[in-house]
């Protein structure tokens, strides 16, 4: 993917001492440009190969059998007429996994590659089909006899925690983790706090509900392994787990990334990869899968749902004494991402609040309901809905409004989070909601100049439910925390190979990474990185494979702090060859070369004293470049077991939302009138992609707010299509007023605070806030359902 | 699966009759979506979108019922319009939207703009999911449905007669939906939908209504409230009764009310995923009270769906 090639701007060769992002950029297509995807225009116009467009000749169809039941034992299953089939070259089942039979996240596997003996949640994958048609495929999947033996579900989480070795789902138990945090004495507090209030709230299961299934093609070699094409998040994850089960090594796996259509976690755990890899290995002939919508729904796993239960204490004023906290996170049968998820929703569990004295349990637990893991926002999201539903108690018990309780509490630079961290870079919440209050107001209803109400404009839209009847207005505030990069140790570092060469005459740079490109629009910064560091246009992105080191995962809104640092770095490595090739060749040495006196702008080497020394294309010749450097943040330490107690997070990051609302209190139906936000994000880095993504957090965190749901009873998915699993459509999605901040990180690269996830936390709160501002109903369930406004 | 693609609608009848067992498709927005699924495997499909005229209107005398009853409008014998079964639901808002505006309203809440390029009121007739959401106006204004056999002729069937159960309607194997009439609208028509999004939704439940000034009547039709759609008929008599047609003046308050709960009490809903039972009559009730008003007021206006009726 090249960029256009433009003109370099005057320079000037005298000038004090600029670094390359301060010369190149903007305007360049550089750091802080906004230049145009690469992928955009061809997915816009359906273009855009997807990873369910894959397409070789010979290929076979991999399909797979998945239970009806939430728990049952498996009898027997009785392959034979599927086999017997024409057109059916292999049916499959935990027996012919070559190697390791269990896989998972984070080194637990737990979850079978296909059912041994029983099945612990619907949808679980039993057999698989390979054929030369889809429809054989389906059909030899109906021929294939299971003969069950249903159990009884355990379904409630609250009494896995009562009774863990009674309702055990799988051999490690029923409880996956239980975080606690303690600090100071609540006890105590609760003797001496002025100010009470306490509440339940539930989060229901939210979907990740991306619009590509899950799809991929594994293409047998020649040398006994595999090629591998999948949309994922995270190869070298995703080969660690491939590989045993595979019984391959891992340099047998070639994997290449496939178009990815969304991702926001659900492509963290594996999906078909196995299973193709299977089938490939069994038939020696390439196999394809891809997921249709319903299966999608139980092909990756789904935000947890919560139960919690929250109590603050607080002065008569409103300044927060204590906080008793309890969450309770279902994460279905398998652990999945649940440890980190829980660690996160003990971590983040009172939000960006000073609170001395803190009481949470956190708890992530087993059991039948659908299996949950990585979601955007990752354990944040439950609590602070929670804790941002509190604020708005303790405001009203305290006479004070939403906003200034929350400034009286709010965090800043240096202050200590629940787990002892200090915020160490800037935190200005208190300023951020004194500028989102500010911000103007939407018109009232019907203020247009003719007095008319389109009713698009109104709660439930073109179905004309109302002419404006019935119709109250609301106003909500949100705030939220998010731990960028991984967190509790772990080494979420990322690689980059970089390349310099003259092609055609003209300096191009290569750019080589791991790094899944999901949709947030990774490619087009690589490439602005790149472009920047080394005062080039022209800057091709190689498709990411898995023939460069780990970037680890498109996830934790990290890939521009991570990735970017490792292009960033690889970059410089590259650079400073360049010049010192130059010295070589030009046969003179340079002093203060690492200070500075020698950079790389528009395609010239350009001496602070000497003005232009050379261009790049005269100094490199036929040399090419290539440099490859790992880029680690600095090192976080484990959550203490007992306290909570530790330095557990990389970075934090913080978002503000103003919602407002008009409610149609009669019917229920809600209409989000318009959301404004404020974000700290260090340093904006592509203001369109930024943009782009606090839109679609806000609106990821709109749907959870008032629809988005996967119903589940006994155990059973009741809504496994988009009919029923309604996310937001553009006339659900209000427009937004933004207002960025960049108040830099000194730690990370650029500066920067990483963007994806934090407005995914607070939109949800402030539009849950702003109808209980018009309805007066306590509203303490997302999502919103009618029934709740009208009944209360 | 077998693919039938007849060009004429003689054809298409015959191949119908042969194959009773294939599943005719126009626009596919229903159809596809079930073989997508699984949830529908035909043994054939009968492609109806080579049959240009099944995409056409045109006006007509008043319908004479099969069953040899006088037309369901005495008041309404001519300028009746006979609409093709494929014609999508794009061309009844643009082109048919002041002589339907119910109807047309209904057409506006279907799925999306591409969708309604492609679904018909036909696709929905066929389907008879009570959730369809052509079927309240339908109801509501009197529409009779052309069916036809290779055998046996044209069957006219009354609106109220069609739906027969949960996706069941009262076409035989062999017949084809050839079209449906309805007299243009002679007063006001609202249609209004509950959804938990702002667009693209398929109904929790949903209310039509159609003011027939000339006969001094009301018509209902209610959705996805009960196994079929179907018509509030004591909710009907007890408005027609009520309002004041020559007078125009103002319905009472107690009338409304009576009215809301008559529509609730024709409904016999269920609790789904969509919605619960309780809320699917309460929202009913005041969609009901408040359609009246609009269509009431409109009357009081002289205006058909806000428009200055001729």
């Amino acid at each position: 993917m090249t960029s256009p090639v433009k003109s370099p701007g005057p320079v000037k060769p005298n000038g004090p001492v600029r670094s390359p992002g301060h010369v190149a950029a903007p305007g360049m297509g550089g750091v802080g440009d906004s230049p145009l995807r690469p992928d955009g225009t061809l997915k816009v116009s359906g273009e855009f190969a997807y990873a369910s467009d894959l397409w070789i000749d010979g290929m076979l169809w991999g399909a797979t059998l998945r239970s009806p039941h939430p728990r049952a034992k498996i009898l027997s299953i009785d392959l034979g007429p599927a086999l017997a089939m024409a057109g059916v070259h292999a049916v499959l089942t935990h027996e012919d996994v070559p190697g390791r039979k269990l896989y998972g996240l984070d080194h637990t596997e737990d979850q079978p590659v296909l059912a041994i003996g029983e099945v612990r949640h619907q949808g679980e994958p039993i057999a698989l089909v390979a054929a030369d048609h889809p429809e054989i495929a389906r059909r030899a999947m109906e021929k294939i006899a299971v003969e069950w033996e249903v159990l009884e579900p355990i379904t409630d989480a609250r009494a896995v925690i009562a009774e863990p070795d009674r309702y055990r789902v799988q051999e490690r138990g029923g409880i996956a983790r239980h975080q606690p945090v303690r600090v100071g004495d609540v006890d105590r507090a609760k003797a001496e706090a002025a100010v009470v209030v306490s509440s339940d709230y539930s989060v229901g299961i939210q979907d990740q509900a991306f619009l590509g299934p899950e799809s991929g093609l594994a293409v047998p070699a020649e040398d006994g392994g595999l090629d591998l094409y999948v949309s994922t998040q995270w190869m070298h994850n995703d080969l660690k787990q491939i590989a045993p089960c595979l019984g391959l090594a891992e340099d047998q796996i070639r994997m290449t990334l496939a178009g990815v259509g969304g991702a926001f976690g659900g492509r963290e755990d594996l999906s078909m990869q196995i299973h193709a890899g299977m089938l490939a290995l069994y038939t020696g002939k390439p196999v394809k899968m891809s997921y249709n919508r319903y299966e999608s729904f139980f092909g990756h796993v789904h935000r947890h749902p919560a139960e919690m239960r929250y109590e603050f204490g607080a002065t008569a004023e409103g300044r927060l004494l204590y906080a008793d906290v309890e969450i309770i996170l279902d994460g279905g049968a398998y652990t999945s991402a649940t440890l980190n998820v829980t660690g996160n929703a003990a971590s983040l569990g009172v939000g960006p609040y000073e609170i001395p004295n803190i009481k949470i349990d956190a708890w992530g637990v087993y059991t039948n309901n659908p299996p949950c893991g990585a979601m955007r926002g990752f354990g944040a999201v439950q609590a602070c809905f929670a804790y941002e539903s509190m604020m708005d108690k303790l405001a009203e018990a305290c006479g004070i409004s939403p906003v200034r309780v929350r400034q009286i509490n709010a965090v800043s630079q240096g202050s200590k989070l629940a787990t002892g961290q200090i915020i160490d870079s800037p935190a200005p919440l208190a300023e951020m909601l004194e500028r989102l209050e500010a911000m103007p107001m939407p018109a009232p209803l019907g203020a247009g100049p003719d007095g008319e109400i389109d009713i698009r404009a109104l709660p439930g839209g073109v179905s004309q439910t109302t002419h404006g009847e019935g119709v109250v207005r609301g106003v909500g505030y949100g705030v939220g925390i998010k731990n960028i990069c991984f967190s509790e140790a772990f080494d979420d570092y990322s690689t980059a190979r970089v390349r310099l060469e003259v092609i055609g005459g003209e300096p191009t740079a290569l750019v080589h990474t791991a790094a899944a490109e999901v949709g947030q629009g990774l490619v087009t910064l690589q490439a602005q990185i790149a472009r920047t560091e080394l005062g080039v246009q022209r800057v091709t992105i190689h498709p990411a494979d898995n023939q460069v080191g780990d970037a680890g995962s498109s996830s934790a809104s990290r890939q521009s702090y991570m990735t970017g640092g490792a292009v960033k770095t690889a970059c410089e490595a590259v650079r400073a060859e360049l010049l010192a090739m130059a010295e070589r060749k030009l046969g003179r040495a340079f002093p203060g070369i690492t200070q500075g006196e020698l950079n790389v702008v528009g395609g010239k080497i350009m001496s602070r004293t000497e003005g232009v020394i050379a261009s790049i294309e005269e100094i490199l010749g036929d040399d090419v470049i290539e440099e490859t450097r790992e880029f680690h943040h600095h090192p976080t330490s484990r959550m203490d077991p007992v306290t909570g107690q530790g330095d557990s997070h990389t970075q934090l990051a913080l978002c503000v939302h103003r919602a407002v609302v008009d409610v149609d209190v009669d019917l229920g139906l809600v209409k989000v009138v318009e959301m404004a936000a404020v974000q700290d994000v260090g340093k904006i880095l592509n203001l369109l992609s930024l943009e782009g993504q606090i839109h679609g957090g806000s609106a990821q965190g709109l749907g959870l707010a008032v629809m988005e749901e996967i119903v589940v009873s006994g155990g059973l998915v009741r809504n496994p299509s988009f009919t029923d699993y309604l996310i937001p459509t553009i006339l659900d999605m209000p427009p937004m007023r933004l207002d960025i901040l960049e108040n830099p990180d000194p730690k990370a690269p650029y500066g920067l605070r990483g963007a994806g996830e934090p407005p995914t936390l607070s939109s949800t709160p402030a539009i849950v806030a702003a109808i209980r501002d018009a309805t007066g109903r306590a509203l303490t369930r997302v999502p919103v359902r009618p029934e709740h406004i009208i009944r209360g | 699966m077998d693919f039938l693609r007849p060009t004429t609608w003689a054809d298409a009848l015959a191949a119908k009759a042969e194959q009773p067992d294939a599943l005719p498709i126009a626009g596919g927005t229903d159809v596809m979506v079930e073989i997508n699924f699984d949830l529908h495997r035909p043994p054939a499909l009968l492609d109806l979108n080579p049959i240009k005229e099944l995409a056409t209107y045109d006006t007509a005398e008043a319908p004479v019922l099969s069953r040899g009853d006088d037309p369901p409008h005495p008041p309404v014998k001519s300028g009746w319009l006979r609409i093709g079964a494929s014609v999508p639901y794009t061309r009844l808002i643009n082109e048919l939207g002041d002589a339907l505006p119910g109807l047309a309203q209904a057409s506006r809440t279907v799925g999306s703009p591409q969708i309604r390029n492609r679904g018909s009121v036909g696709g929905n007739l066929g389907a008879a999911s009570p959730a369809g959401d052509s079927h309240p106006p339908l109801l509501a204004g009197n529409a009779v449905i052309e069916v036809e056999s290779a055998a046996r002729g044209v069957r006219m069937i009354p609106a109220t007669e069609f739906y027969l159960g949960v996706k069941r309607n009262a076409l035989e194997p062999d017949e084809l939906i050839r079209a449906f009439w309805t007299a243009p609208a002679t007063g006001a028509q609202y249609f209004s939908k509950i959804g938990t999004r702002n667009a693209m939704v398929i109904a929790v439940c949903s209310f039509a209504i159609a003011l027939h000034p000339e006969e001094r009547r009301v018509g209902t039709g209610v959705g996805s409230a009960a196994p079929t759609p179907r018509r509030a008929t004591a909710a009907e008599e007890f408005l027609s009764n009520e309002l004041d047609w020559d007078g125009r003046t103002p319905f009472s308050v107690s009338a409304a009310q009576r009215f809301g709960e008559l529509v609730k009490e024709a409904a016999s809903p269920i609790d789904d995923v969509r919605g619960t039972a309780d809320y699917r009559k309460h929202a009913l009730s005041v969609m009901a009270r408040r359609t009246l008003t609009w269509a009431w007021n409109d009357y009081r206006a002289n205006k058909i769906a806000g428009r200055e009726a001729s």
